[in-house]
C-alpha cells in the first residue's frame, strides 16, 4: 500500500462515483487537496473512508451535508455474529512494557478461530492489541501501519505513539456512529515515553487514552482484578511477565467469549 | 457519571471537574483532565460522549489560538462561548452532532469574570453557578443556598467542598477526586486536588 502510493500508482477512477467534495471530512493526511484531485487515495478504495449513509438520521440534513452517492446500497443483514470478545492489555513497569492477549475469536457462541494473533507489530518500536470486530481490527491495523511508514518516508523521522494514536484517532472519527467496532491498545516505547514505554487505548467511539495499565475485552473486568491487585512499578520482568499471562488466564476462565491461548509481548528500552 | 461545577465570585471563577475516565462500567483512568486551556485566562470544561469531547474541545481550542495569531490578541471568555455555541448548533442538525456538555470560564479585563453553561442543544446561559451531570441535580440546591456573590475564595473553596461531600454521601458512582482550577486576573491557577479523605 505504502509503495504504490510514494510512486502514485494510478488505480481505477473510483472518482467518479462520489462526488469530490464528500472528501471534505477530516482525512487527516497534509496533502489533502492533492489527494482529492489525485484519482487514488493510497490505494484504498475512497468508500471506505465515507461513512455509509444510515436510513434512520434523526435529523434533517441540510444542503451542506453530502448526498448519498447513487448507487449507495443499505446495510446487509450479516450471516452470522461478527467476532467479539476477547481479553487484551497492556501496562507499564520499571522494566518496559508488557502486552498480552488471549487467541479466540468468537463468533456469537462459536470459537471461530483458537489461534489468533490480537497482538501486531506494527513498527520496530510499537505493537498493537486489538479487540471488538477482527475483520476491523484488521483493516485498521494495516491502514495505520502504512500511514507510520508513510509518515516515516516523508519526516525522515518516526512517529512517536501518542502521534500514532492520534492519527488512528482522527482517522476512525467519520465512522463515529457506524458499525465499525476497534478498540485498539498501542504499546511501546519512544524517546517521549522516556525510558519506560507508553501504553494507549483507541477505540472507535472516539476515545484515545494513555495510562498505566490498560485492559480492554469481554474479559478485561477480571483481568483488571488481578492486575489492579498485583501490579506495581517496582516488579521484576520475570514477575509481571507471569502476572500479565495470570490476568488474561483468569479472565479466559470467566469469560466465555475469551480461551485458548495467551499471547505475550514484552518491550524494554 | 461525570461532573463539572463552576462558581463565579466577584474577581474570579473556580471550577472543578472529576477525573474518571470510564468505558462502560470500568474506570480506566483515575486522573484524566477534563479541562482545556483555550487561552491564558480561558478554560472549557467538557464532558460528554467519548470521542465527541476531545475531538470538539481540542477543535474549539485550536481554533481561539488561531484568532490570538491572525489577530494578534485574544478572543474574550463571551467571544469564545458564543463561537463555541455556534460550532454546537451549527453540527447539532447536521449527520454527526456533538453530544458535549460544557462549561466555559474565564476573566475579562474589562467585563470580569464569567462562568458559561453550554449543552448539547446548543444553549449557552451566562450564570453564577452552574454544574453539569448526574451530581448536578444534587448539589445545585446547595449551591442556591449557599452561595452569594460576594463569596471569598475560600468561602467558595468551602462552597465546592460541601458540594463534593454531598456527592461522595449521595451519588451511587465512585467519583474518587475532582482537578480544581482558579481562574483571575493573574491568570489559571492549580488548586489542590480534591480527593476522598482530604478536608
Amino acid at each position: 500500500m505504502a509503495l504504490e502510493d510514494i510512486c502514485s500508482f494510478k488505480d481505477k477512477p473510483l472518482q467518479r462515483w462520489f462526488p469530490l467534495s464528500a472528501l471534505e471530512t477530516d482525512y487527516h493526511n497534509l496533502e489533502l487537496e492533492s489527494l482529492k484531485t489525485t484519482q487514488i487515495n493510497g490505494g484504498i478504495p475512497q468508500h471506505i473512508f465515507m461513512p455509509p449513509f444510515p436510513p434512520t438520521n434523526l435529523f434533517i440534513s441540510r444542503s451542506t451535508s453530502r448526498s448519498a452517492p447513487s448507487n449507495y446500497s443499505p446495510t446487509v443483514e450479516r450471516p452470522f455474529p461478527l467476532t467479539h470478545g476477547t481479553t487484551t492489555l497492556g501496562f507499564v513497569f520499571q522494566g518496559g512494557v508488557i502486552a498480552a492477549a488471549d487467541t479466540r475469536a468468537s463468533a456469537g457462541g462459536l470459537v471461530a478461530c483458537p489461534a489468533v494473533h490480537k497482538i501486531t507489530p506494527i513498527h520496530s518500536h510499537l505493537v498493537v492489541t486489538s479487540s471488538g470486530s477482527g475483520a476491523d481490527c484488521m483493516l485498521w491495523e494495516r491502514i495505520l501501519i502504512r500511514e507510520i511508514r508513510l509518515y516515516e518516508l516523508r519526516h525522515k523521522r518516526r512517529l512517536s505513539i501518542r502521534g500514532s494514536a492520534k492519527l488512528l484517532s482522527c482517522m476512525l472519527h467519520p465512522f463515529k456512529g457506524t458499525n465499525v467496532c476497534v478498540a485498539l491498545t498501542l504499546c511501546g516505547w519512544d524517546k517521549e515515553g522516556g525510558s519506560f514505554g507508553m501504553v494507549i487505548y483507541v477505540c472507535s467511539d472516539g476515545a484515545r487514552l494513555q495510562g498505566d495499565i490498560i485492559s480492554v475485552g469481554s474479559g478485561s473486568p477480571y483481568a483488571y482484578g488481578v492486575l489492579d491487585g498485583g501490579l506495581s512499578w517496582s516488579l521484576s520482568k520475570e514477575e509481571a511477565i507471569s502476572l500479565a499471562r495470570e490476568a488474561v488466564f483468569r479472565a479466559t476462565h470467566r469469560d466465555a467469549y475469551s480461551g485458548n491461548n495467551v499471547d505475550l509481548f514484552h518491550f524494554m528500552n | 457519571m461525570e461532573y463539572l461545577i463552576g462558581i463565579q465570585g466577584p474577581d474570579y471563577v473556580l471550577v472543578a471537574a472529576d477525573n474518571v475516565a470510564a468505558s462502560s462500567i470500568i474506570q480506566m483512568k483515575h486522573d484524566y483532565d477534563k479541562m482545556f486551556k483555550l487561552s491564558e485566562k480561558i478554560l472549557l470544561l467538557c464532558v460528554g460522549e467519548a470521542g465527541d469531547t476531545v475531538q470538539f474541545a481540542e477543535y474549539i481550542q485550536k481554533n481561539v489560538q488561531l484568532y490570538k495569531m491572525r489577530n494578534g490578541y485574544e478572543l474574550s471568555p463571551s467571544a469564545a462561548a458564543n463561537f463555541t455555541r455556534k460550532n454546537l448548533a451549527d453540527y447539532l442538525r447536521s449527520r454527526t452532532p456533538y453530544h458535549v456538555n460544557l462549561l466555559l470560564a474565564g476573566f475579562d479585563e474589562s467585563d470580569g469574570p464569567g462562568l458559561f453553561y453550554m449543552d448539547y442543544l446548543a444553549s449557552l446561559a451566562k450564570a453564577p453557578f452552574a454544574a453539569h451531570g448526574y451530581g448536578a441535580f444534587l448539589t445545585l440546591s446547595i449551591l442556591d443556598r449557599y452561595y452569594k456573590p460576594d463569596l471569598t475564595r475560600e468561602e467558595a473553596m468551602d462552597l465546592l467542598k460541601k458540594c463534593i461531600e454531598e456527592l461522595n454521601r449521595r451519588f451511587i458512582l465512585n467519583l474518587p477526586s475532582f482537578n480544581v482550577r482558579l481562574i483571575d486576573k493573574d491568570g489559571i491557577h492549580d488548586m489542590e486536588k480534591i480527593a476522598v479523605g482530604t478536608k
